[in-house]
């Protein structure tokens, strides 16, 4: 299906910086028409920019744009718009008490009048040549998911865009709905439209795509036809990097503490966010959960720090059944949580001597009232053993990120937990402060705890855990030994190709 | 109430920031926004024929000349102070309680009733029970909201609102159906006077119910800040995710919150109607202490001597309002009109105590 004809789309030499981050460094990206194109990469590693640049939601810093060979500057969505570009995003913008060609036509019309029927006709019109399903007159509310994806590519048509953008468009839709929207991207290639095409799956881009570039860290690692390259390969250019995994002390490792058995999670429409999840970890283990972003990771967190409730399965602490005990019945039973996003963990608005106990408030209670002295006894020893740069009266909110995880880190590992649930743990956090958080949890894992630790940080991982976990929709596809965790097999795992993993 | 003023913020580069006041400048606000409603209101004074700064005396500072006016602002303030504590309660919580009016006219109506039924006990046994009963009356009132609210999330501010009406409604058809009076008035029998809570000081008509509310001020203190409950309630209003995620039981505090509001409203209106009303009468349907107790808990700065404080403010310039009227012989409204100036300035410059307005 190659059109070696003018490239839909040039972005020649792209550079954009976030302060002094470089999100985008020098990144050529050519789109042939006719073509679907893959953007391929870990989070963080710049697709999303590099899309966000092409439809004029940002400027690049450095470098130029072509379109069919004219170079253009795009301000705004409504230049690029206006030029033939289309995107759809992960989060639709659809209104969902209108129609589907209410929808459609909704800031188009400049006029007063609005010609509702012939806006319904050309609708039809186009849905039928792109063989896109859809009533134009059904409410948007009553659309499935994959259905409102549709609506949003029509919309995208409507306003006669040759280049279609779809950022993770698969993320949102079951398998069947992805099957569909497969088989309508064929569709609209053969019509002459060209797809960018934002993806960390690595089956989706080799059984559906033409060309693939792989970004990594803000640079392109390779641009290349999907015939000339194999799953292995681009899981190795997509995470590849130095990584030497540090000795670490040798620990014996203890009982099993955390069970997990056949752990479920689904959504209200029956999508599964976990699958059958079985998982062990043994006092003095730090077992490490791979995977790119919104692959159950947070899910299993959060079903295992008592936040949502399982559909189906189990898990034990130390042999008592915890599952979908409460939050308060899991700190008591010594597991302590570190929550992915810090500010959930604090009350921000609260001191931090007050932060420091609300999650052990009976230890400081006689008989419903406070015990002012024990509050701020706590504080003052917790501040100075995890050396928070604070005062006990300092309103939580106010204090640094790396200082409110101490708060955390402090009111949770002084406890002793048997279990630690580390989600994101140093997330956003500069080196230093990092560093402490990687001490604490080695220090941890010395005095026998057993650590689950969740993180988009492959480093991270590699560098803290005895064993690596590795999950995709929902499910563990691979647990391994951290010295067996080699980038290739990481990367085929985050990329749903099990078998291939096991030969690799 | 956090969420309201955040919507204020970036409207054309202008911006609240989040940062609380030197100490002088608390101390200053309430005279700078009292100077404010003074500039603002001059015209309109001058325009009815009057001196503003006159009228400003009136409002503010006669009132408090005599002793029987001084004891007057308490009888204003008791009823504000009740409920002012009662939507404290809950928003203290983020439970926006907007059903204190409702829960009031539930207290009013169980003390109407009672009040006249017990005729002839003794009132040591009567008062009590009478007083309970109001307290269970709001709690009553406030329960259907409540639990639709922690166990189905559906939003308290509508339905809280929407039962005031259902009550006021109510009690006025009970008012001009069952309950009316032989002679045609839409109004229950006087209650004894061996059955009202007792004066204070004859001849004022300042009654017992003061000391209920400054009972309730000095208790709710210690309970939103020195006890477990009051700071796992403070906790969920002030960051709801965090505060389940410690573990907190947000159904059951928020639940125990709403119905608590609800009790100090109704006992608020049985209170007022064994101290100052005796009776309920479509007059006292009129009197929206309940809404004013939102006012009250927000210029309070939703803290229970903020609340006490502001119920005296407040009963001041009501009573002040009615003063000016009389001695400068200008209209009502216009007191009205001064009044809600004042506390419309008064509510902007507490904003300022907490946030800074930056431009760009």
């Amino acid at each position: 299906m190659n059109h070696p004809g003018l490239p839909a789309v040039e972005m020649r030499n792209i550079t954009k910086r976030f302060g002094s981050l470089i999100a985008n460094d020098g990144i050529n990206f050519t789109l042939a028409e006719g073509q679907i194109h893959a953007l391929l990469g870990e989070n963080g590693a710049g697709k999303s920019t590099l899309s966000k640049i092409l439809y004029g939601l940002y400027q690049p810093d450095e470098g130029e744009i072509r379109i069919r060979n004219q170079p253009v500057h795009l301000a705004s969505p409504a230049d690029a718009i206006a030029i033939g570009i289309g995107m759809v995003t992960q989060h639709f913008s659809l209104v969902p008490t209108f129609t589907v060609a209410e929808n459609i036509i909704l800031g188009l019309n400049n006029g007063l009048s609005l010609d509702r029927r012939q806006a319904t006709a050309r609708i039809g019109e186009i849905a039928a040549r792109y063989g896109l399903r859809i009533d134009p007159s059904a409410l948007v509310r009553s659309l499935a998911v994959g259905e409102q994806q549709r609506v949003e590519i029509l919309k995208a048509l409507y306003r006669n865009c040759r280049v279609l953008i779809l950022d993770e468009p698969t993320a949102v839709l079951t398998p069947q709905e992805s099957g569909a929207l497969f088989a309508e991207l064929k569709t609209l290639v053969r019509q002459g439209l060209s797809v960018i095409f934002i993806s960390h799956k690595l089956e989706e881009v080799i059984d559906h795509c033409d060309m693939v570039t792989v970004l990594r860290d803000g640079r392109v690692v390779a641009t290349e036809p999907v015939s000339g390259t194999s799953a292995a390969l681009l899981a190795r250019q997509m995470v590849g990097r130095d990584m030497n995994t540090p000795s670490r002390e040798p620990n014996a490792r203890g009982e099993p503490v955390l069970c997990v058995e056949n752990l479920s999670l689904k959504d209200k429409r029956g999508v599964m966010l976990l699958q059958n999840v079985n998982l062990t970890i043994h006092a003095g283990e730090i077992v490490g959960v791979a995977g790119v972003a919104g692959n159950g990771q947070r899910e299993l967190s959060e079903v295992l720090s008592g936040l949502q409730r399982a559909s189906s399965g189990r898990f034990t602490v130390n042999d008592t059944d915890l599952t979908n005990a409460d939050a308060a019945r899991m700190a008591r039973s010594g597991v302590g949580r570190i929550p992915e996003d810090r500010l959930q963990g604090i009350v921000g608005y609260l001191s931090v001597a007050l932060n420091l106990a609300l999650e052990y408030l009976d230890d400081y209670t006689h008989f419903g009232t406070l015990d002012q002295r024990a509050i701020q006894d706590n504080a003052e020893k917790l501040i100075a053993q995890y050396q928070i740069k604070a005062l006990p009266g300092d309103q939580a909110r106010r204090l640094s990120g790396g200082n409110i995880q101490k708060i955390i880190l402090a009111r949770t590992l002084s406890r002793n937990p048997v279990l630690i649930l580390a989600a994101q743990p140093t997330r956003g956090l500069d080196v230093g402060a990092t560093e402490y958080v990687h001490d604490r949890l080695r220090e941890q894992r010395q005095r026998g705890a057993a650590i689950l630790l969740v993180s988009e940080d492959l480093d991270e991982i590699l560098k803290l855990s005895d064993r690596v976990v590795v999950m995709h929709a929902g499910q563990i596809m691979g647990d391994l030994p951290v010295e067996q965790a080699t980038i290739e097999r990481l990367g085929l795992l985050m990329g749903g190709l099990k078998e291939e993993a096991a030969h690799g | 109430m956090a969420n309201l003023t955040l919507g204020l913020k970036n409207v054309r580069g202008l911006r609240f920031e989040r940062l609380p006041a030197p100490f002088w400048v608390r101390v200053a606000i309430p005279f700078i926004a009292i100077l404010l409603a003074f500039l603002l209101t001059s015209v309109l004074v001058l325009m009815a024929g009057a001196n503003p700064l006159e009228a400003f005396y009136y409002l503010l500072i006669e009132p408090l000349t005599t002793r029987v006016g001084a004891l007057e602002v308490l009888v204003k303030a008791t009823p504000l102070i009740l409920t002012g504590l009662a939507v404290l309660v809950a928003f203290a919580g983020g439970y926006f309680n907007i059903g204190a009016e409702g829960q009031f006219y539930a207290g009013a109506v169980a003390a109407a009733w009672l009040g006249v039924a017990f005729k002839g006990l003794p009132p040591l046994v009567a008062i009590p029970i009478i007083l309970l009963a109001g307290f269970l009356a709001g709690a009553l009132w406030a329960l259907g909201p409540a639990l639709l609210k922690v166990y189905f999330a559906v939003d308290e501010v509508v339905t809280t609102l929407l039962l005031n009406s259902v009550m006021v409604l109510g009690v006025s058809g009970l008012l001009t159906g069952p309950w009316q009076d032989p002679g045609g008035w839409a109004r229950t029998p006087l209650i004894s006077d061996a059955l009202r809570l007792p004066r204070l000081a004859p001849p004022s008509r300042l009654r017992a119910g003061i000391i209920i509310g400054v009972v309730l001020m000095v208790a709710l203190w210690f309970i939103l800040n020195r006890t477990a409950f009051g700071l796992k309630l403070r906790a969920i209003g002030l960051g709801p995710k965090a505060a389940r995620f410690m573990g907190i039981h947000v159904t059951r505090t928020l639940l125990t919150a709403a119905l608590v509001s609800g009790a100090i409203a109704g006992l608020a209106g049985a209170a007022e109607i064994l101290g100052l009303q005796g009776r309920l009468s479509s007059q006292t349907l009129e009197l929206g202490y309940g809404y004013s107790g939102i006012v009250v808990a927000m210029l309070g700065g939703l803290t229970a001597f903020g609340v006490g404080a502001a119920a005296l403010f407040i009963a001041l310039v009501e009573n002040g309002a009615l003063s000016l009227s009389q001695a400068l012989g200008v209209p009502q409204y216009l007191g009205d009109v001064v009044q809600a100036t004042i506390l419309l300035t008064m509510l902007a410059s507490l904003l300022l105590t907490n946030y800074r307005l930056r431009w760009r």
